[in-house]
């Protein structure tokens, strides 16, 4: 098993309109991972798969597939068809889901009965096999993207691109499809590029995260990396750190610093120049609270005395604003509440640990690789 | 299966086409253009007669019907072989200009005054169509006029200017721009008077409520001539299917013909045959 | 009112006696119209996808010409194909004037621009990523342009439909061109044209009404493809 990545890219630009679209120096995914890229609208991501899927013909740069080149040493028809691609809407031809899903066979020239085992094989895999028959006007929106997948799939494609497969559904329709989603790509281990705004589902499908704004990508890496350390502002309000606070670097430590934010001193791993000016990221499900005066003062550092200045619900979690001298939020369940009796107005102990501190110095050359 | 039903079309389409060249398959040299005009086809003597020549001579006769003005252009230009058209002053016109070798004169038939029963000019057995007609601007009756600029327009221009009285512009004077034949309609509808040849008169006459009010005037007579087209003028002319056309309709089977043609239909014939005579002759 | 009603009897009679010459008429009719259509359609669903799908400079005027296409009088094609056909005329080699083929070439002209600016219309009304959609599975340009016409399939069935009305009803440039010419180059509608000048008004109206069948015909059978796409 070669380990020789599946996509390489390198210098990409796409420039239209006279703007600068997309510029990537350097893009790697590997076999059998699963990249999903997060960003805001305009981020470029679209533009990118349609670059990668070779349907966009970039300004400068070039993208290898396995080892060659696009264009120049696999011709553009016979790398098109080496993938698959799932777009925003279902976008299904006016025929029978059957023909529908056995559209890209027909495209290649398979013969009639070949198709036949193959399509039923793809139905049942997503469930559709009772909708063979029927039109593809008649399919309720769940429905027409299970086709629309399932055409993508029957092509037996090495590479699986999806552009925002789910983002007009209802959450239960959302559910359901990125259930069966996750299943089929641990089944099939293959090479998939998913986008999306939505974090939950990055989050449940990305064995890498890509964070994407003004058609750069700003960060690469493991969820968890992401997640828990922004490479900057931006990142981290994209991947959902509600709590980034302001500071100036006040004393060193062997391997912490203390910050000061509004006049209250933060405990940050790593070690920092004097009077460095940083940005804190703190996760909110890692911020603890607690009763006054409930005794538990081992380990935890960073303790804050905090008056509660709002509640606000947040789906299944309530999502409290602290007021520690600098703001903090963090979510507790409704019942955790209770059991705390804690309402607006309370005082309350808020803790998080140390490590839980992610920096961002400001001048930190962005990490994108 | 779409795709098949597609091939399908565009064999049929193809098939088509092959069929319709076919027809043009017919070699240069053995296709005559005859030009002639409206009225003279309207008549229906060509129907009889082209079939004749046809098998005869195995030419295959096109027979373009146009206005008067029209054929004679398509003569001027070599766009006709042969011409059969009845517009004297402007045939003698084409051959001073020398785009004809040939004039034979064939056939007369005359033009009638038709009108109303009640007749409100008073035009009933005038011996004078230019009499007729003035009478018709005294009483300011009302009078339908082709204005189409074809050869019985022209002839009724020649009777107005005999007649010598102002009659474009007048209440009185319409111009259909129509046919004969529906020149006859409009006139019977508006009981009005108009003048026509006596062909398409009586075609026509037991569905109109016209009658034949001024007849047998020399001026009234409606003059056919055969012209073959020059070669040297245009050489694509085919002459010899022209001279071949021109030869048949002086024939004596042919004026045989002509004399009979309508008898059995309308009980006077439509025609009078004269190939040979001279045009000074003809009349009664 | 007795007219019409002598002319439906005509129409009748004409129709049940299998009249030989009405019978040549009316299958001329819809061989030169037919031929015509087929033609148009060939070249204007291969035009107008292509232009609805690609961006080149000047679209904006070709896709404005093909629009006053739509609108082109025929007697003014009558008009120019004839004097493109005159034997002392720049196409006179081809010897076709006054041939039901020469019919065919004004007809297809006039229906080609119809048949283009609805496909035009139909192909852009496509949903814009359909044809990424198609790209990306792997379809080539061929099949791609395939795939798009069968989609708008009912659009363009009405294409046909007006291509095919407008040829079989028009009168001007087949006279013209045909020169209308007994037993060769007579169709339907110069046919009764030349009834109705001489008068006949009776079998102008039988034979109005044989065209007006044959078009309806033609355009039920039409309307049931078309129509049985549609969404339930």
């Amino acid at each position: 098993m070669s380990h020789q990545p599946v996509f390489e890219a390198r210098d990409l630009h796409v420039i239209r309109g006279g703007s600068l679209i997309l510029k990537i120096p350097s893009l790697v995914v590997s076999e059998g991972e699963i990249l999903v890229l997060i960003g805001p609208n305009g981020a470029g991501k679209s533009t990118l798969l349609q670059t990668l899927s070779a349907l966009l013909k970039p300004t400068r740069g070039y993208i290898s597939f396995r080892g060659r080149r696009i264009g120049s040493d696999i011709p553009l028809l016979a790398y098109r068809r080496r993938l698959a691609m799932v777009l925003q809407e279902p976008l299904l031809f006016d025929t029978t889901v059957y023909n529908n899903v056995a559209s890209g066979l027909k495209i290649r020239g398979v013969k009639k009965d070949e198709i036949e085992p193959v399509v039923a094989k793809t139905l049942a895999r997503f469930g559709i096999s009772h909708l063979r028959d029927r039109s593809a006007r008649t399919l309720s929106g769940g429905e027409a993207r299970r086709t629309s997948i399932a055409r993508a799939f029957a092509t037996n494609p090495e590479v699986l691109l999806l552009d925002e497969p789910f983002s007009a559904l209802d959450p239960v329709m959302r559910e359901t499809l990125l259930e069966d989603l996750e299943r089929v790509l641990k089944e099939t281990r293959i090479t998939t590029i998913f986008v999306t705004h939505d974090r939950m589902e990055a989050l449940r499908l990305a064995s890498r995260l890509g964070v994407m704004n003004s058609g750069e990508i700003l960060q690469t890496g493991s969820p968890e990396l992401v997640m828990n350390h922004p490479v900057n502002e931006f990142v981290a309000s994209l991947v959902g750190v509600e709590n980034i606070l302001a500071g100036k670097v006040i004393r060193g430590n062997k391997g912490t610093s203390l910050v000061s934010v509004s006049g209250k001193e933060i405990e940050a791993p790593g070690d920092l120049s004097l009077e460095e000016e940083v940005s804190l990221c703190i996760r909110p499900e890692n911020v603890l609270i607690s009763n006054m005066g409930s005794g538990d003062t081992s380990g935890t550092a960073n303790r804050f005395s905090a008056s509660v200045e709002r509640i606000t619900p947040m789906g299944p979690y309530q999502k409290v604003h602290l007021n520690c001298g600098f703001p903090l939020a963090t979510f507790v369940t409704g019942c955790s509440l209770s059991a705390l009796c804690i309402a607006e107005g309370s005082t309350v102990l808020a803790s998080f640990d140390t490590m839980a501190v992610h920096v961002i110095r400001k001048g930190q050359p962005v990490d994108a690789r | 299966m779409r795709n098949i039903l597609r091939v399908w079309f565009v064999l049929f389409g193809i098939l088509a086409l092959v069929v319709g060249m076919g027809s043009v398959a017919q070699a240069q040299e053995k296709t005559l253009i005859l030009a002639t005009t409206t009225s003279t086809q309207d008549s229906g003597l060509l129907d009889t007669l082209v079939p004749i020549f046809e098998k005869k001579t195995g030419y295959f006769v096109k027979t373009i019907a146009v206005g008067s003005g029209q054929a004679m252009t398509m003569g001027r230009k070599g766009e006709a072989d042969v011409l059969l058209v009845h517009s004297p002053a402007a045939e003698k016109k084409f051959m001073e200009e020398g785009f004809g070798v040939s004039r034979r004169l064939i056939m007369h038939n005359d033009f009638v005054i038709v009108g109303p029963a009640e007749d409100p000019a008073k035009i009933k057995g005038l011996k004078s169509a230019a009499e007729a007609l003035k009478k018709i601007a005294g009483a300011g009756a009302l009078f339908l006029s082709r204005g189409d600029n074809s050869g019985t327009h022209a002839k009724e221009k020649d009777v107005w200017k005999v007649a010598g009285v102002k009659y474009e512009g007048e209440k009185w004077y319409q111009e259909t721009g129509l046919g004969m034949g529906q020149t006859l309609n409009v006139a019977a509808e508006k009981k009005g008077y108009t003048l026509t040849d006596r062909g398409t008169y009586l075609a026509l006459a037991k569905n109109l409520k016209l009658g034949i009010l001024v007849e047998g005037d020399a001026v009234l007579l409606n003059i056919y001539h055969v012209m073959e087209v020059n070669p040297q003028k245009w050489p694509k002319v085919n002459i010899a299917a022209a001279k071949a056309f021109a030869d048949f309709m002086v024939a004596k089977e042919t004026q045989e013909i002509i004399k009979t043609f309508g008898v059995d239909k309308y009980g006077s014939p439509l025609f009078f045959p004269d190939a040979g005579k001279k045009v000074e002759d003809l009349g009664k | 009112m007795d007219l019409i009603l002598e002319g439906f009897k005509k129409a009748f009679w004409l129709l049940i006696s299998f009249d030989p010459e009405v019978l040549g008429i009316t299958l001329l009719s819809v061989k030169v119209s037919g031929s015509a259509t087929l033609i148009s359609l060939v070249i204007g669903i291969t035009v107008g996808a292509s232009v609805a799908l690609t961006r080149f400079p000047g679209r904006r005027i070709v896709v404005s010409m093909i629009n006053t296409g739509m609108a082109l009088p025929p007697v003014v094609v009558g008009l120019f194909v004839t004097i493109s056909l005159w034997r002392n005329g720049p196409l006179g080699v081809l010897g076709i004037l006054y041939t039901p083929l020469a019919m065919i070439v004004a007809q297809a002209i006039i229906a080609t621009p119809i048949v283009t600016g609805i496909t035009l219309a139909a192909v852009q009304q496509l949903p814009g990523k359909l044809r990424l959609q198609i790209l990306a599975l792997g379809a080539t340009r061929l099949q791609m342009l395939w795939i798009l016409i069968r989609e708008a399939k009912l659009s363009l069935l009405a294409a046909v439909m007006a291509g095919f009305g407008g040829v079989i009803s028009e009168v001007g440039a087949s006279i013209m061109v045909g020169g209308n010419i007994k037993g060769y180059s007579r169709v339907l509608t110069t046919a009764t044209v030349m009834e109705t000048s001489r008068g006949n008004f009776d079998v102008a109206i039988a034979l109005s009404i044989i065209l007006l069948l044959l078009a309806y015909l033609i355009n039920l059978v039409l309307t049931q493809v078309q129509q049985r796409e549609r969404p339930r």
